[in-house]
C-alpha cells in the first residue's frame, strides 16, 4: 500500500510529505533542522523541553513539532521571531538551573545542551539559578552515576528504560519545582531494577547520566614497574572506535585498534574474540548435551551481563535455562591469570587484566563476587593471590579508551594497522560477529552444525538470524534434527520471549538475548550518538569484518584448539566447568529496601 | 448601594435565575430523557448554546458531536469533579445538593456519544463527599439498570494534584499513571481514556445539560448573551460582606455590576477565574464583561479591597503554580519558579524594576510555549497584575 501524500507548506514553500509524519520529521525531510532536546525518534514523545516549537497558521499558541502530525494544507513556519524567542527563552530557563562548569563535566563538547546553546547563539542567561531540592549524586551503581544538578528533566532516560528495556528502574517523582528523576524511593540505582545497560546515558543530552570511569586505575597499572598489563578488546569496539576520531560510522578498524592499544603501553594486546570462540565451543556443546540428555530447554545465551541481571531480577524461575557459560570477558580474565600465567611463566599476582568493552554492565559483571575463579584456581594449587583479586581488574568503555588514546597523544587516524598478540589474539569471524545481535546464534550454529554433521555449513552466512527485527526466529536442519532458534535484542523484546518461555510455550531450542538494541555494538559504553542508523552501520562493519577473516568457525581457531589440548582437555570438562562456567542467583526486586 | 438594596437585588436575581439549585421533582426525567433520540438531545444542547463551564468554554454540543462521530468499540463520559482552581468551590456544593442532576447529565451525554461507562473523578480533598455520593451513584446505576440501559457510573478519587483538573492529565490519573497532560492532538474526544473517545465535562456543564434536556433549551438560552448563553455558578470570596459564597448568576454582567452586588464598593481588583485567571483593576470594571466575550471564568471571583497588597496576592498565586506545575515542560516548570523568584528580587531591590519587563516577556513566552492549558494560563495573573499594579510589585 502506498502511503498517502499530503501537500504542506513550510516557510512558504510547498512540499509533498507522507501522512503520519510529524511536523519535525517533515521539516527534516525538507532540509530544515528543528532543534530539540527531549525528542527521541520512536521512543520518546514527552514533548517536554519546549525547544522544537514552530508556528502553525491558525494556531493560537506555538506547537511542538515533534508530536504534531502534519495534515493536508498545513502551513508551518519554523523561523519566526516568536519561534526564535520561545526557543531562546526555554534554553535560558534550562540553563538557569543547569551548572555552567562545563570544563568539569564528562560530557563537555558532547553535550547537546551546550551545543544547542551555541547553535542558537544563547550566550548568557539573565535568569538566576534557583535552588531546587538538593539530591546527592547517585554513585551507588558500579556502572553509572546520576547527577540531578545536570538533569534537565527531558525524561529520555525514563522513556528508554521503560519503552526500550522494559526495566523501569527510573521514573519522574514529585511535581513542579521538585520534580526529579528518581529510583524507587530514591534508594539509588544499585538498589533498583537497573541492569546497568547504560542505554539511558546514551540518550542523556547532558552529563546527568555518566558511566563510571576507570581510566585512572588502568594508567596506574600501566605505569607500575613489573606489572604485566594485558588488555582485551571486545568485538564491538573495532566497529565503533573510529567514530570517536572522526571516521564515518561503520568503519572497522581492528588493526588500528590493536596498534593504538600497543602504543598506549599495554604489555600484551589481546582480543576478546578469542574467548568468544571459546564460548561458542562450550555453549555449543552445552546445547548439544542438553538436547541429547533432555536437559532444560530452551538454552539461553549468557554473555550479556545486563540481560543476566534482568533475568535474575524478573525471571528467577528461568535461571536454569541460562547457559552456565561465563561471558567471553570473564573467560578471558580467568584464563589470563591461570593458563596464560602458567604458559608464559608470569606471576599471576603481577598480571592486571583490562577489558575494553562497549558496555557499562561489564563493569558490574567484573565485580560480581563469583568472578574470581583464578584466585580459586591458585588456592587449589596452594598459592594465595592477594585479597580482592578479580579475574578482570578494570573495565573501560569504548569512550574511555578513546579518551586514553587522545591523552596518549596518539594520532589514531594515522596509525598503521597491527595484529593482536598471540595466543589470545587469534580469533575467527565467528568471534567477530558476537558484536551484533544474532551473532552469537550464527556463530553457535556454524559450530553446532559442524560438530553434529562433521562438515561445515554450505553457506556460513545465516542471514535469517541477522537484521534489526526485535525478535527473529529461524530453523536449521541438522542431521534430521530441526533446531529452532530465536534472537532477541533490547530487553523489551527479551521480556516478550521470556514470557513465552515462562508459560512453557516456547518452541525454541536455543535463544540468543542481547541487552542492547543492535547487540553489543549498541552498548551503553559506545560512542554517542547511537541512533538506529549508526547501529546498523556498525553491524554492517561487523559482518564485513567476518567475511574478510580466513577462519570463520570457532572450532577452527588454532589457539582455542591448543588451549583444549594444553589445559582444558575437552569442552564441558571439569577444568572447563571450574574455569569457564558460573552460576546465577535470584535477585530481590528492591535489594536495598 | 446600601446593603439592603443589594440584598433585594440579589434576591430578585435569584428569582429570575434559578436553574441549578432549584428544588424540583425529577422522577420522570429519566423516562423522558430515555425516550428522546440522541439526535434530538444533541440538537437541544446545540440550540441552548451551552459551553463548557470549567472555564475554557468549548461548545458542549460540538464535543458531543466529535465523540459521537468517532468510531470505537468503547467510549467514556467523565465528570470532572477535581475542582482545584483556587477560589472555586461550586462543584462541591452542586455534588452535595444536586447530584441528582449531575448523574442524568452523564447519562444524556453517554446516550448521545454512545458510551456505556462513566466516571466521576472526585477531588481527593472531597473524599468526605464520597459516602453520600456513592450512595447516590449506586441508586442511579440501579435505576437505569432497571430501565434496561447499559450505562453505569463509577467514582474515582484524585490524589491532590491541581494539574489533574486538566482533562488529559485527569485521564492519565484515571488510568493509574502520573498526572501529566498529554500531547494534543489527539484530543480526548478521539483518543481519551484507554485510548477511546472520551468526553470530559465539568460538573456544572453536566447539570445544565440535564436541565436543558429536561426543561428545554429555552430556559437556558433566554439568559445571558449571544456569546455566553445561560447562567453560571459563581464562587465569591475575598472582600465581600456576604456570608454565602455561591450564586448562580446570569452570564454577561459587567464586573462593575457584579462588584456593586457583592461588595460595599471598596474593591480595587477582582481576580476572575481563579489563580489561572485574569486580574481586573477597578478602572476596567465598567467595560469588562464576565463571559467568553470578556473575561471567562470557571466560577472563581476573588474580590480585593484597598487594604490588600497585590504583591502578596501575586506571590501567593506564583507559589501555588511553582508547586502545582506538573513539572513536565520547561516553560511552566522553570518559568513559574523564575516569575516568583523574579518578583521577590525586584521587591528586595536585588534586580532593577525593569526586570519586570523581562519577566512579562517570559510570561508571554509561557503563554505560547507551555504544553497545556495550565502552563499557558499560569502566566495570566502575572501579566495582568504587573500591568495594572506595577508599583505595588516594585515597592
Amino acid at each position: 500500500m502506498t502511503q498517502k501524500q499530503l501537500r504542506i507548506k513550510i516557510n512558504g514553500d510547498t512540499y509533498l510529505m507522507y501522512e503520519g509524519q510529524s511536523v519535525l520529521e517533515a521539516c527534516r525531510s525538507a532540509g530544515i533542522n528543528i532543534p530539540n532536546l527531549c525528542y527521541l525518534e520512536g521512543v520518546s514523545r514527552r514533548a517536554s523541553c519546549g525547544i522544537c516549537v514552530v508556528e502553525i497558521e491558525g494556531a493560537r499558541t506555538l506547537v511542538r513539532s515533534c508530536v504534531t502530525p502534519i495534515r493536508e494544507g498545513i502551513e508551518i513556519f519554523t523561523n519566526t521571531g516568536r519561534v526564535r524567542k520561545a526557543r531562546h527563552t526555554n534554553i535560558k530557563l534550562l540553563l538557569a538551573n543547569h551548572p555552567r562548569n562545563c570544563l568539569e563535566c564528562d560530557k563537555n563538547r558532547q553535550c547537546e545542551l551546550q551545543k544547542l546553546s551555541d547553535d542558537l547563539d544563547v550566550r548568557d542567561t539573565s535568569y538566576p539559578k534557583i535552588r531546587k531540592k538538593h539530591y546527592d549524586i547517585d554513585a551507588s551503581s558500579p556502572s553509572l552515576t546520576r547527577d540531578h544538578e545536570k538533569c534537565i528533566l527531558c525524561a529520555r532516560c525514563v522513556e528508554v528504560c521503560s519503552q526500550v528495556q522494559s526495566v523501569d528502574a527510573i521514573e519522574i517523582a514529585e511535581r513542579g519545582m521538585e520534580a526529579h528523576v528518581s529510583t524507587f524511593f530514591n534508594k539509588g540505582l544499585d538498589a533498583s531494577e537497573c541492569v546497568n545497560c547504560g542505554q539511558c546515558l546514551l540518550v542523556c543530552p547532558t552529563g546527568a547520566l555518566m558511566a563510571k570511569h576507570e581510566t585512572g586505575s588502568v594508567w596506574k597499572a600501566i605505569d607500575e614497574p613489573g606489572r604485566h598489563v594485558v588488555v582485551q578488546a571486545a568485538p564491538a569496539i573495532r566497529a565503533a572506535i573510529g567514530e570517536e576520531f572522526g571516521f564515518e560510522a561503520g568503519m572497522p578498524l581492528t588493526g588500528t585498534l590493536a596498534a593504538a592499544l600497543r602504543k598506549m603501553g599495554f604489555d600484551r594486546v589481546f582480543d576478546t574474540q578469542f574467548t568468544a570462540d571459546l564460548t561458542i565451543i562450550e555453549e555449543g556443546n552445552e546445547l548439544i548435551s542438553r538436547i541429547k540428555n533432555k536437559g532444560v530447554l530452551p538454552l539461553i545465551t549468557s554473555c550479556s551481563p545486563g540481560w543476566i541481571r534482568f533475568a535474575e531480577t524478573f525471571f528467577p524461575k528461568l535461571l536454569p535455562n541460562l547457559s552456565t557459560c561465563k561471558s567471553p570477558q570473564q573467560m578471558f580474565g580467568t584464563l589470563a591469570k591461570t593458563y596464560y600465567a602458567e604458559k608464559m611463566n608470569i606471576d599471576p599476582s603481577k598480571i592486571t587484566v583490562v577489558s575494553v568493552m562497549p558496555c557499562t554492565a561489564k563493569k558490574f559483571e567484573a565485580r560480581r563476587p563469583e568472578m574470581n575463579s583464578a584466585a580459586e584456581y591458585w588456592r587449589n594449587k596452594g598459592r594465595r593471590l592477594p585479597g580482592g583479586t578479580r579475574d578482570v581488574d578494570s573495565v573501560i568503555t569504548t569512550r574511555e579508551l578513546a579518551d586514553m588514546i587522545r591523552e596518549s597523544g596518539i594520532d589514531f587516524a594515522r596509525l598503521t594497522g597491527e595484529k593482536f598478540d598471540e595466543p589470545f589474539g587469534i580469533s575467527t569471524g565467528a568471534g567477530t560477529i558476537f558484536g551484533a545481535t544474532g551473532g552469537v546464534m550464527e556463530a553457535a550454529l556454524r559450530t553446532a552444525y559442524a560438530e553434529l554433521t562433521g562438515k561445515s555449513l554450505k553457506d556460513l552466512n545465516l542471514k535469517a538470524v541477522r537484521g534489526m527485527g526485535g525478535v527473529r526466529e529461524a530453523s536449521v536442519d541438522i542431521n534430521g534434527l530441526t533446531l529452532k532458534v530465536a534472537v532477541a535484542h533490547g530487553l523489551k523484546n527479551a521480556r516478550e520471549v521470556m514470557e513465552q518461555v515462562s508459560k512453557g510455550k516456547s518452541p525454541y531450542h536455543f535463544i540468543e538475548i542481547m541487552t542492547c538494541p543492535g547487540g553489543c555494538i549498541g552498548g551503553g559504553g559506545q560512542p554517542v550518538p547511537a541512533t538506529t542508523d549508526v547501529r546498523e552501520k556498525r553491524i554492517k562493519a561487523v559482518y564485513s569484518e567476518d567475511e574478510s577473516m580466513p577462519l570463520r568457525e570457532s572450532h577452527k581457531n588454532p589457539a582455542v584448539i591448543a588451549l583444549y589440548d594444553e589445559f582444558l582437555k575437552e569442552p564441558l570438562s571439569g577444568v572447563s566447568h571450574s574455569m569457564l562456567h558460573t552460576e546465577y542467583s535470584r535477585r530481590d526486586l528492591y535489594p536495598g529496601i | 448601594m446600601d446593603s439592603s438594596t443589594r440584598e433585594r437585588r440579589i434576591a430578585e436575581h435569584k428569582k429570575r435565575v434559578n436553574l441549578i439549585f432549584k428544588k424540583c421533582v425529577w422522577d420522570d426525567f429519566l423516562d423522558r430523557a430515555l425516550e428522546m433520540s440522541p439526535e434530538d438531545m444533541l440538537e437541544k444542547v446545540k440550540e441552548s448554546g451551552l459551553r463548557g463551564r470549567g472555564g475554557a468554554g468549548f461548545p458542549t454540543w460540538l464535543k458531543w458531536k466529535f465523540a459521537r462521530e468517532a468510531e470505537a468499540d468503547e467510549k467514556y463520559v467523565i465528570c470532572n469533579a477535581d475542582e482545584g482552581e483556587p477560589g472555586t468551590f461550586k462543584d462541591r456544593a452542586i455534588l452535595q445538593e444536586q447530584a441528582g442532576k449531575v448523574l442524568p447529565g452523564m447519562l444524556v451525554c453517554a446516550k448521545v456519544i454512545g458510551a456505556e461507562k462513566g466516571f466521576i473523578y472526585l477531588r481527593g480533598e472531597y473524599a468526605y463527599l464520597l459516602p453520600a455520593l456513592s450512595q447516590e451513584v449506586e441508586n442511579f446505576n440501579e435505576k437505569i439498570r432497571e430501565k434496561g440501559e447499559r450505562f453505569s457510573i463509577e467514582i474515582k478519587l484524585g490524589s491532590g494534584a491541581y494539574v489533574c483538573g486538566e482533562e488529559t492529565a485527569l485521564i492519565e490519573s484515571l488510568e493509574g499513571n502520573r498526572g501529566e497532560p498529554r500531547n494534543k492532538p489527539p484530543f480526548p474526544v478521539s483518543e481519551g481514556y484507554l485510548g477511546k473517545p472520551t468526553v470530559v465535562h465539568n460538573v456544572e456543564t453536566l447539570v445544565y445539560a440535564s436541565i436543558i434536556i429536561s426543561e428545554g433549551p429555552e430556559c437556558f438560552k433566554s439568559l445571558g448573551t449571544s456569546d455566553s448563553a445561560g447562567a453560571k455558578v459563581f464562587c465569591i470570596s475575598g472582600d465581600t460582606d456576604l456570608d454565602e459564597g455561591i450564586y448562580e448568576l446570569e452570564m454577561g454582567m459587567t464586573i462593575k455590576e457584579f462588584v456593586e452586588l457583592f461588595s460595599d464598593g471598596d474593591i480595587k481588583a477582582v481576580q476572575v477565574g481563579g489563580a489561572s485567571g485574569h486580574c481586573v483593576p477597578r478602572k476596567k470594571f465598567a467595560d469588562t464583561i464576565i463571559g467568553f466575550e470578556g473575561v471567562p471564568t470557571g466560577g472563581s471571583m476573588v474580590l480585593f479591597n484597598s487594604s490588600r497588597s497585590m504583591y502578596n496576592v501575586l506571590h501567593n498565586y506564583l507559589e501555588f503554580f511553582e508547586e502545582e506545575s506538573c513539572g513536565q515542560c520547561t516553560p511552566c516548570r522553570i518559568g513559574c519558579q523564575q516569575l516568583l523568584k523574579g518578583i521577590e528580587a525586584v521587591k528586595s531591590g536585588e534586580k532593577p524594576s525593569e526586570y519586570l519587563d523581562d519577566l512579562v516577556k517570559l510570561a508571554g513566552m509561557m503563554k505560547i510555549s507551555a504544553k497545556c492549558g495550565l502552563g499557558q494560563s499560569a502566566a495570566n495573573p502575572f501579566i495582568s497584575i504587573v500591568e495594572h499594579f506595577r508599583e505595588e510589585i516594585m515597592y
